[in-house]
């Protein structure tokens, strides 16, 4: 019989795309219900203000208006707050966070109250007559200002704005710091990021009043982690609520939430039997969904004279924002393994300090605790090599754990599945043609031309396929780390995936197709793949932290190992061998040593569909659930090289070449992993050149749309180049993957801003502010020895 | 994301929408593009009681050839400047200046005479039509008038037109054969405004500075000419060093903003960088 | 509200507005027309890109009543007869799109680009025609392989014939 070919490692064009680039996919702000009803929220516009009085008589007598609420309007209807999944430790203060605020706006777009009308356009022009008695209260914003003695604090009740600290220590730190002839120290500020998703959220909520149910669709990259967390608001039964992500427009953390509007569209169109439609703004969205990033750092290593590392340090101030939201303590610590990167050393030691400030909450965004660790290593293995003088390549190499294919400890205290750091630096050396670069600059160094060259590394470690439930209790998160994928193939041999991941633009449907294709040797085009509803995969822990293949794809392999498992039974009772006498190869068993003898698995579901002669005891039909939990992270690592060209007059940044090796494990789809690489690459590019949440002193939003929050486009940023370095399959599971979601936006900002540095090394610059904006490079110039142009 | 409500007219001539903002007085604005109003208006950042909408004159949407100078219609999109030949043979400053505006749909859609009533000072084309000495044709309740460019932009978002007045034209003076140009516009990402721009014109006799004219983007509450650097190069040797000496003087009688992405200070520096850029680009 | 008239993706369609109706919001919920998204509200994104008489405009930042007269094309009317268009067939090979949401609005004001230019777009002429909108999935890389491939299927044999010396 002929074996069906291996799709996994080619790239067929992706299923989810012909209804995308027709325009006939259906995102949430597509979907209309009968009678439904708009909301808008009214948002306070002040950074911390007392709630005195909303007066919403005005608007009420408006045309369409159905309701106004505000937050003491609903306050007996809650069944809880909004959820907080990750008490980091014993200290740590959680405000209660309510839908609508019913005293206090604490951050600048805090919500008040919402207004229910008949159009979108009612609606909005109703909470503009709603009138709010605003006392303003006083504000705090910067993280170290917060912590000062008699700081104004952001929730009164908590006494402090200190949110949490939490440490994690290996080894005697203390005393290899002491004992270390060479010490190097420096302080980092990762700026606030706004994630950006181009779909903003929006949310329907549409109730069945006589049953008693609720379907709720939300842009949310966690229907089923959302269904548990309205239980807990809404006080609706989980077995009565329906939650579905339809086509969701990316979301890079930023929907992986659990959000007011969510909770309040739900609770309102309980209260008033409608459905019930909130659709964000893009300049509301910058006010009303979580932020990112926002660290002050640090980093200290301790090492001998030739540089070798034997401890690290690291203490982290994180802005919490005004409130705890879903993951919001614990965003740091998904980076506190990874702050040693892929070195080694004795001793190490990670302390995070949370932080209450009037400001948008912060939470998970792309990369999520790894891409601060990332940064901090990344620049502080430079300054030591500038200490001992050795050159960036060769501190690298001095110091990373050596190859291996087999689960090694790092100083973070994890084991690591595989890795081998020498092989992708040497591809990226390559690729990047690194000599002739370091000619190129050397020439115009001595030309002292305006323009100067720099090159910048960053050869990182990250851990994602978040995460086993065993460690995620021990880091006392509320929940489960694992996924599920359920296949059921129809009686003529075509196949659903269930699956638990919930996808936002990363190709799970093309992915996992392939997965099966070659496990049950049914065409790729015969296989669909449903996800991102709760009634119809019921089973899942949703899409974040480079999950989906690592996580939910090892799952939809096991459920078809399964089918197999149960099709090879029915082969052997149909070709009367036992199942020890059958080869089986791309959906085929055959009888060993008679391979004319044969079965397929298509045809194997017919008869599991007629039962007409199947196994005593077995049950008809096929279909398998497979739930898989991991014993491991999994730890895609790599080298990132960037070249750029510093304008020395004007401070201008241009990225001439950029090289990503990321080793990610074995590869599904080589076009999606590319697709993944250069879009997290270009994210964290934008993270080290362009983008910046500023805020004024009290509390104002400055970069509050895209026309100043500089998101870049086509003309701004480079084409990367992009290699595999030597595709190490990961220890952590059967398919050998690894994540690919975050490695670019992990790696590429240390690579960026290394290069701006070198840059300007001539001129004895060892730091430039992120974002290296043109200004922020020209003031680095002029603070320098001669760099006013005298 | 959506305006205020707000009445609507279409005119059906110049004539007639000047007779429509007097009928409607200082609440009514004019609509064409609606590249500068529409972004304000949806933002509720503007909330005009009545739009006049002169969109369909497409007798104000033209580029010809009137023997000294290039007239432009007032509704003659920035796509159609940005292209057009003729200004690129008799001042490409103006096409160059209309294609940094925006991106791809917003300069199929941005007319000149709507950026320029806008007065942002932030804009591109106002400074190069300042620094070229255009005219502009204006058509008000008293009938046609010209006003001088640098006469127009009077305040922060203000213009010399009263609200009763359309702007029917701009007149584009013919650069003397070797006059040479550059439009030199710094910024974070393509779309945005320039943090500073600058438009130079340089005419040159022999070697020698005959004429120079240099305006600048975003360095004061209006577009400005830089008279300091003008004058310190009338005369001198169109060299590197007249050039650098001359760009010192940029900085002199501006007001630049300060905003997240460039501080007043920063402005100031890149005001002599890119003067002297500009200049040496013009006779490059 | 207003009477219009205006021919959207070939089909004369006749509508009272209210004067301060957003094209995008005509397309979407009056014509039902949901391919056209929303991803700002600062004329930023270009999410909402479609044809005004064949040029890219956004749709957010055009009032319905100034379509009146007009011809609109939306991405709905790319495929005709069950056939993608090349740009949308290159974008399904390269890989161009994730999410999707940019998608609609890439698709259409890469095809206004690719028509207005004179020939083959190179990678510069790309990245700085489609400055005018945002992607956050991709990185842009593959969205300008995919219109490069496609303006050399659209416009492959223009210069060819130019440089034969050919007239029209």
């Amino acid at each position: 019989m002929a074996v069906a070919e291996r799709t996994i490692g080619t790239s067929p064009p992706r299923k989810e795309d012909p209804e995308l680039i027709t325009g006939q996919a259906r995102y949430t702000d597509d979907l209309t219900m009968p009678g439904m009803l708009h909301m808008v929220v009214v948002r306070s516009p002040f950074a911390h203000a007392r709630i005195k009085g909303v007066d919403a008589s005005k608007a009420l007598a408006m045309d369409g208006v159905v309701a106004v609420y505000t937050g003491a309007d609903l306050a007996a209807d809650w069944a809880g707050p909004l959820l907080m999944a990750w008490a980091v430790s014993e200290d740590l203060k959680n405000p209660p966070h309510w839908p609508l605020t019913k005293d206090e706006a604490r951050h600048q777009g805090d919500g008040v109250a919402v207004v229910l009308a008949t159009s979108r356009a009612a609606a909005k022009d109703a909470a503009e007559a709603v009138e709010v008695d605003y006392e303003p209260l006083p504000v705090v914003v910067d993280m170290e200002a917060a912590l000062a003695d008699g700081a104004p604090l952001v929730h009164e009740d908590q006494g402090t704005n200190k949110a949490y600290t939490w440490s994690l220590k290996n080894g005697d730190v203390d005393a290899v710091f002491a004992a270390a002839p060479v010490v190097v120290k420096e302080r980092y500020v990762i700026q606030r990021a706004i994630p950006t998703a181009i779909e903003t959220r929006a949310v329907i909520a549409d109730p069945s009043p006589a049953m008693g149910e609720y379907t709720l669709w939300s842009a949310t990259q966690i229907p089923h982690i959302v269904r548990v967390a309205m239980v807990v608001a809404t006080g609706i039964p989980e077995s009565k609520l329906r939650v579905i992500a339809p086509r969701v427009g990316g979301g890079f953390g930023s929907k992986l939430q659990v959000y007011a509007e969510e909770a309040l569209c739900l609770l309102v169109a309980k209260k008033l039997g409608r459905p019930v439609k909130w659709v964000e703004e893009r300049s509301e969205n910058y006010l009303a969904t979580h932020h990112g990033r926002d660290q002050i750092q640090v980093a200290e290593l301790a090492a001998d004279e030739q540089g070798k590392i034997r401890g690290f340090r690291f203490n982290i101030m994180v802005n919490m924002g005004a409130y705890l939201m879903i993951i919001t303590p614990g965003t740091p610590l998904l980076g506190a393994f990874v702050y040693c990167g892929c070195y080694g050393g004795d001793a190490y030691e990670v302390n995070f300090t949370g932080v209450f400030t009037n400001t948008t909450p912060t939470d998970a965004y792309r990369g999520a605790g790894r891409p601060e660790a990332t940064y901090a290593i990344e620049r502080i293995i430079e300054a030591l090599a500038r200490k001992v003088g050795k050159d960036p390549v060769e501190i690298r190499r001095l110091n990373f754990l050596p190859a291996f294919t087999e689960p090694t400890p790092m100083p973070g205290g994890l084991s690591i599945d595989s890795g081998n750091y020498d092989a992708t630096l040497d591809q990226a050396l390559e690729l990047a043609g690194y000599d002739q670069l370091r000619k190129e600059q050397q020439v115009r160094r001595e030309r002292g031309d305006t323009k100067q060259i720099g090159i910048g590394l960053s050869t990182y470690l990250e851990m994602c396929g978040l995460a086993p439930s065993r460690v995620l209790k021990a880091l006392n998160y509320a929940a489960g780390g694992w996924d599920a994928a359920t296949i059921r193939l129809s009686p003529t041999g075509k196949v659903q995936v269930i699956a638990g991941t919930s996808p936002h633009g990363q190709g799970h449907a093309t992915t996992f197709a392939q997965i099966v294709a070659d496990d049950l040797g049914i065409p790729f085009d015969d296989i669909e793949v449903i996800t991102g509803d709760t009634t119809l995969a019921p089973l899942g822990m949703d899409t974040y932290g480079s999950r989906s293949i690592a996580i939910g794809g090892v799952a939809v392999h096991r459920a078809a190992m399964k089918i197999v498992e149960k099709t090879r039974r029915i082969a052997a009772h149909e070709l009367e061998v036992s199942d020890e006498d059958l080869d089986y190869a791309s959906g085929t068993f055959s009888v060993k040593g008679a391979p004319d003898r044969a079965k397929t698995v298509p045809g194997l579901a017919w008869s599991a569909w007629t039962a007409h002669d199947l196994p005593d005891g077995m049950e008809p039909g096929l279909e398998e659930t497979a739930v898989y939990d991991a014993a491991n992270f999994v730890f895609p690592y790599g080298a990132h090289i960037c070249a750029v060209e510093v304008d020395t007059e004007t401070g201008q940044v241009d990225i001439l070449k950029y090289v990503a090796v990321d080793d990610v494990g074995v590869v599904i789809n080589p076009q999606i992993v590319d697709g993944q690489v250069a879009g997290g690459v270009i994210q964290g590019i934008a993270e080290a050149l362009f983008e910046e949440a500023v805020y004024s002193d009290d509390g104002q939003l400055l970069t509050a749309s895209l026309t100043n929050y500089e998101v870049p486009a086509a003309s701004d940023v480079p084409s990367i180049v992009i290699g595999r370095g030597p595709e190490l399959p990961s220890t952590t599971n059967e398919l050998g993957v690894k994540g690919v979601g975050e490695t670019g936006t992990i790696a590429s900002p240390p690579a960026v801003i290394n290069a701006v540095i070198d840059a300007l090394s001539h001129l004895g610059v060892t730091d430039v502010p992120r974002p290296a904006s043109p200004e922020n490079v020209w003031r680095t110039i002029r603070s320098t020895r001669g760099g006013d142009g005298r | 994301m959506i305006p205020a409500a707000f009445d609507y007219e279409v005119a059906e001539s110049t004539d007639h929408a000047v007779q429509l903002l007097g009928e409607h007085g200082d609440d009514a604005k004019l609509l064409a593009g609606g590249h500068s109003l529409l972004p304000l208006m949806k933002l509720r950042l503007a909330r005009p009681s009545v739009l006049i909408d002169i969109g369909g004159l497409s007798d104000l949407a033209y580029i010809k050839d009137a023997g000294d100078h290039v007239e432009i219609g007032a509704l003659t999109r920035m796509c159609d400047i940005a292209a057009s030949d003729l200004l690129r043979r008799h001042c490409g400053l103006i096409a160059e200046a209309a294609g940094q505006v925006g991106d791809p749909q917003v300069r199929h859609r941005a007319t000149i005479g709507g950026s320029l009533a806008h007065g942002d000072p932030a804009s591109d084309p106002p400074v190069a039509l300042l620094t070229v000495d255009a005219e502009l044709v204006v058509r008000g309740p008293g009938g046609e008038r010209t006003v001088p460019a640098s006469g127009f932009f009077t305040n922060f978002f203000e213009t010399a037109l009263g609200p009763q007045d359309l702007l029917t034209s701009v007149r584009v003076p013919k650069l003397a054969a070797g006059t040479g140009w550059s439009y030199q516009k710094f910024h974070r990402r393509a779309i945005d405004w320039a943090i500073v721009g600058v438009a130079a014109l340089v005419e040159r006799d022999d070697g020698t500075v005959k004429r120079a004219a240099v305006g600048l983007t975003n360095m004061a509450t209006t577009p400005l000419r830089s008279a300091g650097v003008e004058s310190a190069l009338a005369g001198r040797p169109a060299s590197a060093e007249a050039f650098a000496e001359a760009a010192a003087h940029a900085p002199e009688g501006t007001n630049p903003p300060s905003d997240t992405n460039a501080s007043a200070e920063y402005r100031t520096a890149l005001s002599s960088i890119l003067v002297r850029r500009a200049l040496e680009a013009a006779v490059a | 509200m207003r009477q219009i008239s205006v021919t959207v993706n070939g089909t004369r369609r006749e509508a009272d507005v209210e004067p301060r109706q957003l094209l995008v919001y005509f397309l979407r919920e009056t014509l039902g027309l949901t391919g056209t998204n929303v991803g700002c509200d600062t004329s930023t994104c270009g999410s909402c890109t479609v044809l005004l008489d064949g040029q890219s405009v956004k749709s957010c930042t055009m009032l319905a009543v100034q379509a009146d007269g007009h011809e609109v094309t939306t991405i709905e009317a790319m495929a005709t007869n069950g056939e993608l268009h090349p740009i949308q067939r290159a974008f399904h090979e390269h890989h161009g799109l994730q999410c999707g949401y940019c998608t609609p609005g890439m698709i259409m004001a890469a095809d206004s680009l690719i028509r207005e230019a004179a020939g083959p777009l190179s990678e510069a002429e790309v990245r700085i025609g489609l400055e005018g909108n945002l992607c956050r999935c991709t990185g842009y890389q593959n969205i300008v392989q995919a219109v490069m491939a496609a303006s050399q299927e659209m416009q492959g044999g223009v210069k060819a014939r130019a440089g034969k010396g050919g007239g029209s």
